[in-house]
């Protein structure tokens, strides 16, 4: 018969020579692979405490960015919200007040800002689409958590620490981006 | 009466109590590093690093499994035999402990000039009753299986049962050609005649070869694990424990590990002997309590090897198919045993008449 592809290989069923029937000589050379095998470098890596670093495009968890200055950068334009293919995005917008101006960059902004991260699919399209620089995604990722309700991230979880009151929880939330 | 009682020495029976609790119990934290370690050599020959989590390098992670067997539920299947279910992994770890009474772990200490002796018994049938009390093991898995009320662990059972069986028989007969040599069945006396001699293993490499193939069959270890076969058997014998029961079963296995590497130890690897060093003039030199430790740590340490062969042996070979394991056992072991004890009787008989017929 033809065979189908080049890669089938025919089962040969001779009989074991004598040499094959003892067993042991077989059983001495696995043993001395898996012996070999107890030094050889372990590709593990010991996640929580080392991570591999990220390709520079990685998605992961958004934030929401803060300017020089420390004041929010969104403008609640909402969109985030229609570019997002998932509709994981809501948000109420407020009008800021006077004597805000060190809060909010623009005249307009997210009192409410939710993103579901269980709808949300990582693509990155709120990053591309936000005209003001205010949503990005970055290196954190694998939230975990007991309850469906709590993977609804608004602003107090999503927000970046402010860098001028907060320099070092900033710059660890900023990461390599 | 009262002279009675005073005529006993109940200095010794303190001293046997103590050595028998100090055993068992050694023998417990061993069996429970030996799952650690299985897991540790399962891993590093798997390219993998194994438990690393619970302390430093895994090192409570037996303590975490044993909390977790000892929080599961309990469950006696409805339509069991209750006391025999209950019976079965209780004889399973009793059997497993009961060897461990006659094995010399070290010479003898010297307490304020009384000699006392590291060995719990040392009955002149000492062989005789390991073999006894290995063959009673397999009523631990017999009775677990048939108790279970289940065509699995029945089943398990009965190929338990005809393995242990099939692999004694070899196991006696490769011993039977070291007896030959030693001329006696006393544990202590065979390895204090080793200390004056070369190792046994020297004499009889085919007697230990053989003896070793069955020690894996007798522990139902990996290549001979068929009472356990995860993908033909579900469980095997214990697929309807739960809880610490299952616990005394896998832990009877790791105790049998230890014994029966402390029973191949002591025949064939000088026992508690330190390779290369006169015990007698160190003890003179030294002090009798500190040659005792060191002997004893000597024996550990071959344990310990023949532990890690064990392992070893465990994650590199598949299991026996069941008709191949009975071919082995029956056909090229048993056989070979022979050849072996018959070679041994004519070299020993040449030996006494000064080499010629």
């Amino acid at each position: 018969m033809q065979p189908l592809t080049s890669r089938s290989k025919t089962v040969e069923r001779k009989p074991m020579t004598m040499w094959e029937k003892m067993y042991v000589p077989a059983i001495a050379k696995g043993m001395s692979i898996t012996f070999g095998h107890m030094f050889k470098k372990k590709p593990t890596v010991n996640y929580p405490e080392k991570t591999r670093p990220f390709s520079p495009v990685f998605r992961g968890l958004h934030v929401l960015n803060r300017d020089e200055e420390g004041r929010e950068r969104c403008t609640a334009c909402g969109l985030c919200a229609v570019a997002c293919p998932a509709e994981a995005i809501t948000m109420d917008a407020a009008e800021r007040l006077p004597g805000e101006e060190n809060l909010y960059r623009e005249e307009k902004y997210a009192a409410k800002y939710e993103i579901n991260m269980l709808r949300c699919i990582f693509c990155g399209l709120c990053e591309e689409a936000c005209p003001k620089d205010a949503i990005y995604l970055s290196e954190t990722f694998a939230p975990s958590n007991y309850g469906r309700s709590k993977f609804i991230y608004g602003k107090e979880e999503l927000l970046i620490p402010n860098p001028k009151t907060q320099p070092e929880e900033f710059a660890k939330a900023k990461g390599n981006k | 009466m009262a002279s009675l009682l005073l005529s006993v020495d109940w200095a010794l029976i303190l001293e046997k109590c103590i050595l028998i609790a100090v055993i068992i119990s050694l023998s417990l934290v061993v069996a429970m590093y030996e799952t650690w370690a299985e897991r540790k050599v399962a891993a590093v020959m798997q390219d993998r690093r194994g438990p690393n989590r619970a302390g430093i390098f895994g090192i409570l992670q037996p303590l975490a499994d044993g909390l977790k067997l000892f929080m599961k539920e309990e469950i006696i299947p409805n339509l069991s035999n209750k006391f025999l279910f209950v019976l079965g992994p209780g004889l399973a770890m009793l059997t497993a402990m009961m060897t461990s009474a006659i094995i010399p772990w070290s010479s003898h200490l010297d307490i304020k000039g009384r000699i006392v002796s590291l060995q719990i018994a040392d009955i002149n049938i000492g062989i005789l009753y390991v073999f006894g009390v290995v063959s009673m093991g397999v009523y631990g898995i017999m009775i677990g299986g048939w108790a279970s009320n289940n065509k699995f662990s029945l089943l398990a059972a009965i190929r338990g049962a005809s393995q242990i069986i099939s692999y004694e028989l070899a196991m006696g007969l490769s011993f039977i050609a070291l007896l030959m040599l030693t001329g006696t069945l006393s544990l202590g006396t065979i390895v204090t005649q080793q200390q004056d001699h070369l190792w046994n293993i020297v004499y009889q490499p085919l007697g230990f070869f053989i003896f070793l193939i069955c020690a894996f069959a007798e522990c139902n270890r990996t290549p001979f694990d068929l009472s356990e076969a995860e993908n033909e058997l579900n469980f095997g014998y214990h697929q309807e424990y739960s809880s610490m029961k299952l616990g005394f079963y896998l832990f009877s296995e790791y105790v049998n590990m230890f014994i029966s590497s402390a029973v191949m130890a002591t025949l064939f690897f000088g026992g508690y002997d330190i390779p290369f060093v006169n015990d007698i003039s160190f003890g003179q030199a030294h002090g009798q309590n500190l040659l005792a430790l060191l002997q004893g740590l000597s024996l550990f340490l071959k344990i310990a090897v023949f532990i890690f062969f064990f392992m070893w042996v465990r994650w590199t070979i598949p299991r026996f198919r069941y008709d191949q394991l009975m071919r082995l056992g029956w056909r090229i072991l048993i056989p070979l045993a022979l050849i072996n004890m018959v070679a041994t009787g004519f070299l020993v008989l040449l030996k006494a008449h000064n080499w010629h017929f």
